[in-house]
């Protein structure tokens, strides 16, 4: 096997640009993700059967259908339908957001129940009402139990932005496609994609872990 | 103070409160008895609501706190609870734990509020505690902080739902010492327990409880000394 770094220094200021691309939706789809999954887990927690089923099916939606399929009725649907035109980086941001949101309502549920009920009566007990009870009492404490499986879904989210590049989103593994498709070479783009994607995983890892560690010593 | 009518509670269908009747005054230390099972833990959580009433009534200072146009956190700021688990929160420091309710309920002053926190835990015998983390506690000492918490909301009636049962041995003196002091100073205190000596020396009035029921009651001699019914006697012949 000849493998031609030439041609990866030739693609790296794609790449590069790419690496931004990736980092930029990733964080926007973690950002959008979480707060869309915390009100949408409330909902789901919600008493009312009835009022809770939309939030249910939500998550059932996006958890039951692949990723795949997902962003492309964004991307040749629901996007052209609202602004009349196709847009990939919008596209990938609605679907990496609303995707990770469904799961991490779930993570969120599961952070919210899983803190003893003593402590909610407890705080109702002292005369707080619903809201500050789950604000001073229950989500500080749900909150670092949510660290590690919130962390999981950011590593998934990243790695699934890959996807966006079916929808001519810039990012890494669409200049990946495009080094294969000019070169006619399979090694050297996508292990330098996997590379790239790597080191990208690593480092959220990283942080995710050190900041596990300083909310654990609080 | 309080006053218990024909309160009837259920979960699903087993119904475990029948027909409560009861009036508690002010100043007045009572101490609930009984089995397990007997209605006695879901009883005292019916007073502040912690469980949803199925029938009946029951009137903190003339205030119906079943009805729907009462505010029952504003409620709830009057009444203390004190639970078997303690139910410190565990992300606080003992001081935040306490000045936590006052600040944010009462919106007290948070120089107040750690000033009187502070005489809280002096009260308790704590006073080293302040900035510990309840983790670094042993039982009887998170029951006290349980104790300074609640008392923190100056509620006019306090409400303890077997305190000592989830403590080791050696610790249950120390926290049946501030429940005594408490009781000494004035204190309405409606006390759940299986420590029959603290409802003996302690209590103004005992209430037996029995099948959703109250059974029994009287001063604390002659309940314990002269039983009329025959589960009382039953009761009392097992724990005494």
């Amino acid at each position: 096997m000849d493998f031609r770094f030439e041609l990866i220094m030739d693609y790296l200021p794609f790449f590069l640009r790419g690496t931004l691309y990736t980092i930029g939706i990733s964080l926007l789809g973690i950002l959008f993700g979480t707060i869309l999954g915390l009100l949408i887990g409330l909902g789901k927690m919600m008493k009312n059967k009835i009022l809770a089923f939309p939030f249910l099916l939500y998550i059932s939606f996006f958890r039951g259908t692949p990723f795949i399929v997902q962003i492309f009725i964004i991307h040749f649907g629901v996007v052209p339908a609202i602004i009349g035109t196709t847009n990939g980086i919008a596209a990938g941001i609605i679907g990496l957001s609303l995707n990770a949101a469904a799961y991490i309502a779930e993570i969120f549920r599961a952070g919210i129940q899983s803190i003893d009920r003593g402590q909610m009566e407890a705080a109702r007990s002292l005369g707080m009402n619903h809201v500050q009870a789950m604000r001073y009492i229950i989500l500080p404490q749900a909150f670092k139990r949510m660290i590690p499986p919130l962390g999981n879904e950011f590593i998934v989210l990243l790695k699934e932005s890959a996807i966006t590049a079916l929808v001519a989103v810039p990012e890494i593994m669409y200049w990946g496609r495009a080094f294969q498709g000019q070169y006619y070479r399979v090694w050297e783009p996508y292990l330098t994609a996997a590379f790239i994607y790597f080191i990208l995983t690593l480092t959220l890892s990283y942080l995710l872990s050190r900041l596990e560690k300083r909310l654990a010593t609080e | 103070m309080i006053k218990v009518e024909k309160l009837k509670k259920s979960f699903g269908a087993n119904e475990v409160l029948k027909d409560i009747n009861a009036s508690i005054k002010q100043q007045e230390v009572v101490v609930v008895i009984g089995p397990s099972g007997s209605g006695k833990s879901t009883f005292l959580r019916c007073l502040n609501l912690l469980e949803s009433i199925t029938g009946g009534h029951v009137f903190i200072e003339g205030i119906d706190i079943t009805a729907k146009t009462t505010d029952i956190n504003k409620i709830r700021a009057e009444v203390g609870m004190v639970f078997q688990q303690f139910n410190l929160f565990p992300h606080k420091t003992v001081l935040d734990n306490i000045m936590l309710s006052p600040i944010k309920v009462k919106k007290i002053d948070p120089a107040k509020a750690k000033e009187k926190a502070l005489e809280l835990l002096r009260k308790v015998g704590l006073e080293e505690k302040a900035d510990a983390f309840p983790d670094s506690l042993s039982g009887g000492q998170k029951q006290r902080v349980a104790i300074a918490r609640a008392l923190a909301m100056e509620p006019k009636i306090m409400l303890f739902d077997e305190p000592t049962s989830a403590l080791d041995p050696e610790m249950v003196g120390e926290v049946l010492e501030v429940m005594k002091q408490l009781a000494k100073e004035g204190m309405t205190m409606v006390v759940v327990t299986h420590e029959m000596g603290f409802a003996r020396e302690v209590g103004d009035r005992v209430l037996f409880m029995d099948g959703g029921y109250i059974v029994e009651e009287n001063v604390p001699h002659e309940l314990f000394d002269n039983p009329q019914h025959e589960r009382t006697k039953a009761f009392l012949s097992k724990v005494l």
